[in-house]
Formats: structure tokens, C-alpha cells, sequence
């Protein structure tokens, strides 16, 4: 089985910015395991974040989200995130 | 001030500097052209999206500014779908602004509705479907400036109906949306790339289209001057360094001269600037250039390190990394080096058939060449008259070559051609094509006639898909499905009923004379070149090996 890892965006707020990120990854056949997004800042930007495989093409994938127009910052955690260890109590 | 979105829209296009806009009207986007036919900018009348959209790739590659086309909801903008992934691949900056059914119809399969702002996702930097025609006030400013900023790229606007019919209030007009200025240079990244490059013994320049883009093409060859570093190039880079400089060694790759490729399998550093390493240049990518270090200057970050992983990297505007590396750089001169690669181009030069007979394959983009003279544009089509031009045409600058590189369309060339004429009425303007690729786009022969537009459209007619038909050759047993016609039109005529002057180079006494008035007379004209369907485009890198592996070319056979 593949590590995961977590990736935190932040993005500007607007209805095609999902299709953007989710086509990213689509197109490249890289699996989303995961997707959590909540609007902040009163709903001018959101954030999203992304539980997917830490494959050898990760690295690329990362700097193509970042290339995004809507995207206006990208973190990582390899070590997991909290938002999907309390969502995955929902999947038990 | 109060006005509608399209008045909004063709004003703020107006400001930015648009002249010309080709494109077709249609029910979504007539509120648009009503507001067009009342300003002072120039439209052409296409006879099919797609070909609107190459005019504008075709004002935009000539200018280096944004172009703009106009489509109608529906089929005129899935008619657009091509030229604008063309414009992705090659990094053009293109905006395309379409019609939409009203806001409050959107999702009800109303007619000629599409979604528009879905497939044009993967294939635009970015794409824009307006809400509120105040929104325009940003949207058009920001269209132009994500088209021309870092990487260029085509952006899409759809535009609801109701949005054009909307008044809006409003007190001043927005700036305008400009290239913004690259990221900073991290000064020791160029610092590290000089020190590769003055340690080289055996370096090459590979140089591509984002020189071109970003205005460096004399940095690159003041570059290979002082470090006495000979220069490859890719298809998009083809114009970087003129013809017959030294330093000059040719288009790298698929159908490359062999001495070119075989100098890369020398080289100890690569300098890799504004590529991508495109598989068309690399050929397999793990024997590309295996005794080279690399180094990778690009404004992408996205493009260093995704195929081949650099020793050294910078990123930023290739002029500003040029302009800083150069001080950095030693000035030597390489002579070993130079020597070698000497003795290999006269060992393995590019082998041109029947150079002097100007009707037959080669030949003619020769004598062509000879008679536009140095200022010419030249554009292609896609297929073994492409691979020719791109192998032998005496390019001398920049922005003159309009080619279809990364997606490889067919039907890009003859409305590229009438683009690159209406943004630079002065140049003559070549189009290379073949009988295949006209016919993808060969309505737009229309637009030529009815605005005289004087393309000189010269169709190598082999009554086949040459470049197809060449695979089939040499890597299925020449078996040829579907690659060669069974009967043949006659161009000859079918360009006539458009109104435009034909010449027929197959039945000339004087082949050179026929194509020396033809490009003399005014307005468009198309030159016939019957040519054989066996004559193969040499040397060949077979698709997926390596580019030491090419077949044909060699001098003595
Ligand atoms: C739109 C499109 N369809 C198919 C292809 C595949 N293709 C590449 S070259 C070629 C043949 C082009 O024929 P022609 O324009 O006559 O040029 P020739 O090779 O004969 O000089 C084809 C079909 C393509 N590049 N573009
Ligand atoms: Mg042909």
C-alpha cells in the first residue's frame, strides 16, 4: 500500500475552482483519496485539502496545483492532517 | 458612465489595443457584435471558429500580444476547442470570448447551450463564465494579464447573453491588464549555473520557445558567442539564432540533421532554456544527451525537474536569467569543441535532395525562401512539408516561424497565415502545407479572398497523408491503411472558385519563374507542387527511441 499525504490549499472561493484542482489530478490518473473544503475569511477564499498517494509524481502534481490561477498557496503534510482523521470516524 | 456588458467588453478590448478580431456571430453573441460593429475595431469574418481561432494564434505568435476571437455559444465554441488547446501546448497567449445562453438558462439544456467554461478547463491557463456584467471590469483587465503573464497561455470568457444586455453604472475604467514582471532571480541559482557552464568542456545550448517568448533571443546567442557554446534548437525555438551562424547547429530531435543529435550525445552540459523536453526533441528520454550535466532555466517551476531532473536550475523570465548569467559566464572560445562538432557536420550534414530543383520537396521551400527574402513569415500545416521547412528554411529571427509544435494540428497553417499578415501587413507571409492539412481548414480560403489577405500558400500535394503514410513505411510493413487517397480533387480549381490566383508548379516550363510571380502578384495565392508520395522526410528517429537511432540522411547513400 502507498503512503498518504496532505495537501493543504489555500484558494480563491468560486464555483469552477474544484473542477481546476480535481481535473489536475484526473487527467494525470493521480487517485484523490480524500477532499475536505470549508470556506474562510467569510467566504472570499477557501481551504481545501486533498488526502492523496505520495507517489514519485507528487512532487510535480504539487507545483501544477500551484500553478493554478485560483490557488494562492499550497503546504504539505506528509505526516497527516487532523481534518481526515475526524472525518474518517464518519466512514467507520 | 452606464453601459451594456458588450459595450463594456468591446471597449475595454479597444483599450487594451485590439485592432482586429476575427470570429462568427450567432444568437448568444449578437448583443457582442452589435456593440463590435459599432467601434473602430476591425473584424474578420471566418468561415469556421477554428479558424478564427488561428488567426488570433497567428496575430498573437507575429506580435507577442494577446489576440482576441469571437465564438457563439454551443457549436461556435466547440468549434473553438482546438485552436485553443493548440494555443495551450505552445504557450500563446489567445482570448477567446464566447457567447452563453442568459444566466437563468444555464443548466437546462437550452439550445445551443454547452458547457463552455467545463471543456475549456484542461485546456486553458485559465477560463472565466461571467456572473454580472460589473464583473467584466476585472474579468477583461485579468483576461489579458494571466494571458501574457509568466508562461502565456490561452484564456476563455463565456459570456451569458443577459450579461451583454446588462446596463451598468459605473465611474472609471479599470487599468489595463499587462505582462507582469517575472519573479526575482535567486541570484545563487545563476551563480551555480555559470559555474557549470564555464567548467564545461563540451556544451550545448538547447535552446526553445520560451527565449522566443520572452524577447531574449539575442541574450541566447550572445550567450553561445561569448562561452563559444554551439546552440540547438527546438521546433518552437527554430529563428533563435539565425542560419548560417556558426554557432548555429540546427533543430535537435525527431528529425533532426544527424550531426546535430550526435553533437548532443557528445556534450558534457546541456543548457536547457525555456523548454520542456518535449519527447519530439529528447527522443527516449533516458539516453537524451547521457554524458550531460543539465542545466534548466525556465519561468514554469512546474517544467524543471518533470522529465529530466536538473543539476542546476533557475527559474524566472529566461531574459532576465540570460541578462544576469551573461557577466557571469567566461568568455571562451571552445575550440576543441567547435572543431568537433565541425568535423561531425561535415561528416553527417543535413542531406537536402534535389536542393536546386525548385518543384520538387526541398527545393521548392528553398527557391521559396530566396525570393521572400529575410523579412518573410513562414508558416506550416502539420506533416512531411512541416518536418522540410522546419529542417532547411534560412530562418533569421524570432517570431517569424508559426508552427503547430506541441499539439502537431493540422489546418493550423493557412488561417496562422492570414493572422500573421493582418498583424504585419508589411511581411510576406509563406504558408507550407499539404494537400492532407488544407483541407482541414481550407473554407477559410474564403476569408483570404473576400479581405485579400496576400498569404502565398504553397501546397506540396502528395494526394496522401505523407507523414502517416511515412510510419507505415518504415514501421508497419508498409502497409498503408488509410493514409493515401484513392482519387484526387483538383486544388487547382477548388482555389479558383475562392478567388484566389493559382499557379501550377507540376506543368510550368519554369518552375522558378511561375513561383516568382506568384509571389509577386498582390493578394492571396495558392502554388501547386505535385510531388511523389514515396519522398520520405530523413533522418527519423523512430517515435519512442532514441535520437541516436535515425534512420536515413547519411551522406553517402
Ligand atoms: C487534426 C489532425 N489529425 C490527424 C493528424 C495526424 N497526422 C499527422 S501528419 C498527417 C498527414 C498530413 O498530411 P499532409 O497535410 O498532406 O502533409 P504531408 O505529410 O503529406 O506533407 C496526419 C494525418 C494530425 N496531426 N492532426
Ligand atoms: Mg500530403
Amino acid at each position: 500500500m502507498c503512503k498518504h499525504t496532505v495537501i493543504e490549499l489555500s484558494v480563491r472561493n468560486h464555483p469552477g475552482v474544484m473542477s481546476h484542482i480535481c481535473g489536475l489530478f484526473a487527467r494525470r490518473a493521480y487517485n484523490v483519496e480524500g477532499i475536505a473544503c470549508m470556506p474562510v475569511n467569510g467566504g472570499g477564499t477557501s481551504k481545501i485539502w486533498l488526502l492523496v498517494d505520495a507517489d514519485r509524481r507528487l512532487d510535480q502534481m504539487i507545483k501544477q496545483v500551484d500553478k493554478l490561477q485560483d490557488v494562492l498557496d499550497v503546504e504539505r503534510y506528509d505526516g497527516g492532517h487532523e481534518v481526515f482523521t475526524k472525518m474518517s470516524e464518519f466512514v467507520q | 458612465m452606464k453601459m451594456t456588458g458588450a459595450e463594456i467588453i468591446i471597449n475595454l478590448l479597444e483599450r487594451q489595443g485590439i485592432e482586429t478580431i476575427a470570429g462568427i456571430p450567432g444568437g448568444a453573441n449578437l448583443p457582442l457584435y452589435d456593440a463590435l460593429g459599432r467601434s473602430g475595431i476591425r473584424h474578420i469574418l471566418t468561415r469556421h471558429e477554428q479558424g478564427a481561432g488561428f488567426i488570433a494564434q497567428g496575430i498573437a505568435r507575429v506580435s507577442g500580444r494577446p489576440a482576441v476571437f469571437f465564438a457563439t455559444s454551443g457549436p461556435g465554441a466547440t468549434n473553438t476547442l482546438t485552436a485553443i488547446a493548440d494555443a495551450k501546448l505552445d504557450s500563446i497567449p489567445i482570448i477567446c470570448i464566447t457567447g452563453q445562453v442568459p444566466l437563468s438558462m444555464i443548466g437546462t439544456d437550452a439550445f445551443q447551450e454547452v458547457d463552455t467554461y467545463g471543456l475549456s478547463v484542461p485546456i486553458t491557463k485559465y477560463n472565466f463564465l461571467v456572473r454580472s456584467a460589473e464583473d467584466l471590469l476585472d474579468i477583461i483587465p485579468a483576461a489579458f494579464r494571466i494571458a501574457a503573464s509568466g508562461r502565456p497561455g490561452p484564456v476563455v470568457i463565456d459570456v451569458p447573453k443577459d450579461v451583454q444586455t446588462a446596463e451598468v453604472e459605473f465611474d472609471e475604467w479599470p487599468e489595463l491588464g499587462v505582462r507582469e514582471p517575472g519573479t526575482e532571480l535567486i541570484p545563487n541559482q545563476v551563480k551555480r549555473a555559470a559555474a557549470m557552464i564555464n567548467r564545461a568542456e563540451k556544451p550545448i545550448l538547447y535552446l526553445g520557445g520560451g527565449v522566443i517568448q520572452s524577447g531574449s533571443a539575442d541574450f541566447a546567442r550572445e550567450l553561445a558567442e561569448k562561452g563559444g557554446i554551439p546552440a540547438a534548437m527546438t521546433l518552437m525555438g527554430l529563428g533563435i539564432m539565425p542560419s548560417g551562424h556558426p554557432l548555429n547547429i540546427g533543430m535537435l530531435g525527431m528529425h533532426a540533421a544527424r550531426y546535430t543529435n550526435m553533437a548532443l550525445e557528445e556534450c558534457d552540459l546541456l543548457v536547457a532554456v525555456g523548454v520542456r523536453f518535449d519527447d519530439r526533441a529528447t527522443g527516449k528520454v533516458p539516453e537524451f544527451c547521457p554524458k550531460a550535466k543539465i542545466v534548466h532555466m525556465d519561468i514554469d517551476p512546474s517544467e524543471l525537474d518533470k522529465i529530466k531532473t536538473a543539476n542546476a536550475s533557475v527559474t524566472g523570465d529566461v531574459a532576465d536569467s540570460l541578462r544576469a548569467l551573461l557577466p557571469l559566464v567566461e568568455e571562451k572560445a571552445r575550440t576543441e569543441w567547435k572543431a568537433g562538432i565541425q568535423a561531425l557536420r561535415e561528416a553527417h550534414p543535413m542531406i537536402v535532395p534535389e536542393a536546386d530543383d525548385p518543384a520538387s520537396p526541398y527545393g521548392v521551400i528553398l527557391k521559396a525562401a530566396e525570393l521572400a527574402g529575410r523579412d518573410a513569415v513562414v508558416c506550416t500545416d502539420v506533416g512531411q512539408h512541416q518536418m522540410r521547412t522546419a529542417q532547411v528554411y534560412p530562418f533569421s529571427a524570432p517570431r517569424s516561424w508559426l508552427t503547430s509544435g506541441g499539439l502537431g494540428t493540422m489546418g493550423f497553417g493557412m488561417p496562422a497565415a492570414l493572422g500573421a499578415s493582418l498583424a504585419a501587413p508589411d511581411r510576406p507571409v509563406l504558408c507550407f502545407t499539404g494537400d492532407g492539412s488544407i483541407m482541414m481548414n481550407i473554407q477559410d480560403l474564403a476569408t483570404a479572398m473576400e479581405y485579400d489577405i496576400p498569404i502565398k500558400i504553397i501546397l506540396t500535394n502528395n494526394n496522401a497523408l505523407g507523414l502517416v503514410r511515412q510510419q507505415q513505411d518504415l514501421f508497419y510493413g508498409k502497409r498503408y491503411t488509410a493514409s493515401e487517397y484513392s482519387r484526387s480533387v483538383d486544388f487547382l480549381k477548388i482555389a479558383e472558385g475562392f478567388g484566389i490566383k493559382t499557379h501550377d508548379l507540376g506543368t510550368s516550363d519554369d518552375p522558378a519563374r511561375t513561383l516568382a510571380e506568384a509571389l509577386a502578384e498582390p493578394g492571396p495565392s495558392l502554388i501547386h507542387v505535385p510531388v511523389g508520395v514515396e519522398e520520405a522526410v530523413y533522418p527519423m528517429v523512430p517515435p519512442g527511441a532514441a535520437n541516436s537511432e535515425m534512420i536515413g540522411g547519411e551522406k553517402h547513400v
